[in-house]
């Protein structure tokens, strides 16, 4: 039963930052009608928008180590230690999500930059086209990552509040012993916040009715006079944002690398199909869906009779999906249906 | 007809010519060692096959790779099994890359576009995926699969031929097929590619592979099926690639999982679409490009780049050195996607289109029709 708990738990947080990336995914397609191969470089980007911010912070000045007495040593503090003692190692400690603040205007603004720049010209390209030169576009931000940060993965650390794990059964009364890392919980809570706020942006807004009519029949909201694309390129923006958001709380999970994107985007595009193009609804559910699945079958019990199920069961469920149901879970009729 | 005819046999002459005189006209650029050279003509081949799927049927498959995996370990089982002689291993890759071609073109091919591209992305990380884990006795995982002085050989052993103290080369009847005769080997069977992808698109199939690509639904409204055309380009496409993981397998006995990994796949498409999709020359091309430059690039390093730039003056040296060393060495990917992304944005039909348009400047080549897009543009020479 425990076992079975803390599988879901697991799952769910998997499946969570799949979700975030898939979202954005499909709602670039729903809306722009574009498959992007570049998302995965978005997520990337938000991890190294913390990375970032943490190395600013904790840029450090010389100081004399008083602890040493025989002889005059120094070592590196940071400046915020130095200046403001009281508020500046909390404000060091709490790097993760305070750069948030920092990604969201970053990633919103690379976001408008790449459709301004790229995207839009590539709209009556055929997919194949759009496909290709944004997965050029992939490589090309990897590198230049790779250029700046080097090839090895960089560990960042959670605020030292949630470095530990939550005892759940203690918290919750279910189960003994569910032990959980409180980071991974926050994921979880956060990735449900934004889902939430993504859906609710779209659906309690005018500016989201808009765009929820022009998924639906984009040349006659264009009728009506509204001017349809620049929402469009909002809402990319808004997508890059939200895959962000994604990197920059993954990053205490899993150190990132300049591939990071890469590895998450082949995933995600899984989920999309599994979820059906252009559904939100679906991308949301397929991501926690495949995560779980992906969590039980990496448990040694499933392992034991089915051996290497861990590796392949996300693109197994893929294959039969898109086979049995051509249109994916919740795919939307007459969107890419071919 | 009988004046296509013509060029083509023309055209085959010179590639014939071109290939095989590769260690003399490349030696001004550098790049005339067998190793590189093994490789032009090793994802030559490897492009040309990629190019009958997505070039003749606008199929875009993200998963070629695991054919040229596959070839790769069937090469080296049959080295390990029966004989170092590097026919019977280059027959087997093709074999099982077909077979392994046949069954993911079975389930792929059922749907089209961009799912068609995610169910052989699937396929492909699935086969990666079991190679590191799962069939490791088959793969020898993260290690490789390599040769060993206990394996059987029992041809080689029943012919009288022991390995004595080293482990034995490939060789193709007592000839090693290292080096320049290793080049020499993939050369000719590149030609013979060629040949063979040239006779294809000539042909009434490769009419009817264009035609699915230009419009399925009509092919299908006119009572053809167009699935088991599309299955057969598949499996053509697929040999290809098992037939350059042989290859490889024949230059270097070595097979690796990463190999299989989508990146290698996603490599064959840059190398396509580079040099042009849908042309005969432009995939052998685009490899040769790649691979040159990937050579030429990723050997730069910064005391190189000081000593380019050093007729400037000393900050501006500096600037420079340090702006270029962002596009050679460990990071030439950087160059090779941004180049990707201008052919693709500029000129989607890749060098071959280029060709086709300073031809046309100077008034020579055909009437022109501008291509709208990477997936349009070999309308333009269907009937070429």
């Amino acid at each position: 039963m425990d076992a079975i708990l803390l599988q879901i738990l697991n799952g769910l947080d998997k499946g969570a930052a799949y979700a975030l990336i898939a979202l954005g995914l499909t709602l670039v397609f729903g809306t722009l009608g574009v498959v992007n191969f570049a998302h995965g470089a978005l997520f990337m980007l938000g991890a190294f928008c913390a990375v970032t911010f943490n190395l600013v912070l904790s840029s450090s000045t010389k100081v004399r180590d008083e602890s040493v007495t025989l002889f005059e040593a120094y070592k590196e503090v940071p400046i915020l230690e130095t200046k403001f003692p009281n508020i500046g190692p909390v404000i060091l400690d709490y790097s993760i999500p305070l750069s948030i603040i920092v990604a969201i205007p970053f990633m919103l603004m690379i976001g408008l930059l790449m459709e301004r720049g790229l995207i839009r010209h590539f709209y009556k390209r055929p997919h194949a086209d759009q496909i290709l030169v944004t997965f050029g576009l992939a490589i090309v931000v990897q590198e230049i990552i790779k250029h700046y940060y080097g090839a090895n993965p960089i560990p960042q650390a959670a605020p030292m509040a949630f470095a530990g794990s939550a005892n759940l059964s203690a918290m919750l009364g279910i189960g003994e012993g569910i032990v959980y890392p409180w980071w991974r919980l926050i994921y979880l809570a956060f990735s449900l916040l934004i889902i939430a706020g993504v859906f609710a942006f779209l659906h309690l807004t005018t500016f989201g009715m808009v765009v929820r009519a022009g998924m639906q029949d984009r040349e006659m909201v264009g009728m009506l006079g509204i001017n349809i694309q620049r929402r469009f390129s909002i809402v990319f923006g808004l997508a890059a944002v939200v895959a962000g958001l994604a990197g920059v709380m993954y990053t205490p999970i899993l150190p990132p690398d300049y591939h990071i994107g890469m590895d998450f985007l082949v995933l995600s595009f899984v989920v999309v199909v599994v979820g059906g193009m252009g559904s939100l609804g679906g991308a949301v559910l397929a991501g926690f869906l495949l995560g779980i699945l992906q969590s039980f079958a990496s448990m040694t019990e499933v392992k034991s009779i089915l051996p290497g199920i861990d590796q392949i069961i996300i693109y197994l469920v893929a294959v039969v999906v898109l086979l049995v149901l051509p249109r994916g879970l919740m795919g939307r009729k007459g969107v890419m249906e071919d | 007809m009988n004046k296509s005819a013509t060029s083509d046999w023309l055209l085959f002459l010179c590639f014939t010519v071109a290939v095989l005189a590769m260690p003399i006209w490349l030696k001004p650029f550098g790049a005339d060692y067998p190793d590189l050279m093994q490789r032009f003509a090793i994802f030559g081949i490897f492009a040309i096959g990629f190019n009958i799927l997505f070039g003749l049927t606008g199929y875009l498959s993200f998963g070629h790779a695991a054919f040229l995996g596959a070839g790769s370990y069937a090469a080296l089982w049959s080295y390990k099994l029966l004989t170092m002689n590097v026919i019977p291993a280059v027959i087997f890759s093709i074999i099982i890359a077909g077979i392994f071609a046949f069954l993911i073109g079975f389930v792929s091919l059922r749907r089209s576009g961009i799912y068609f591209s995610i169910l052989t992305l699937a396929f492909a990380q699935m086969s990666y995926n079991l190679a590191y884990s799962v069939l490791m006795p088959i793969t020898n995982g993260e290690t490789g699969l390599q040769l060993n002085l206990a394996d059987p050989r029992i041809l080689d052993r029943a012919a009288g031929i022991e390995a004595t103290n080293s482990l034995p080369l490939p060789n193709i009847f007592g000839v090693a097929t290292t080096g320049m005769p290793g080049f020499y080997f993939c050369a000719v069977i590149l030609i013979i590619g060629f040949f063979i992808a040239l006779r294809i698109t000539r042909s009434p199939f490769g009419m009817m592979l264009k035609a699915i690509k230009s419009n399925q639904t009509r092919m299908a409204y006119t009572g053809f099926n167009t699935r088991p055309y599309l299955l057969w380009a598949f499996v053509i496409s697929g040999m290809y690639a098992g037939l350059a993981g042989g290859l490889m397998a024949v230059t270097d006995p070595l097979a690796g999982a990463e190999r299989m990994q989508w990146t290698a796949s996603g490599e064959v498409v840059l190398m396509t679409i580079l040099g042009g999709v849908g042309t005969l020359i432009g995939p052998v091309l685009g490899a040769a490009l790649i691979k040159y430059f990937e050579n030429i690039f990723s050997s730069f390093n910064k005391s190189e780049l000081q000593e380019v730039f050093a007729f400037l003056p000393e900050g501006l040296a500096d600037i420079m050195v340090s702006v270029s060393s962002m596009f050679v060495g460990k990071s030439w990917h950087l160059t090779l996607g941004l180049v990707f992304m201008i052919v693709v944005i500029f000129l989607p039909g890749g060098i071959m289109e280029g060709v086709r348009r300073m031809g046309r400047m100077f008034g020579i080549g055909k009437a022109p029709k501008e291509p709208l897009s990477v997936a349009n543009t070999q309308g333009s020479q269907a009937n070429g």
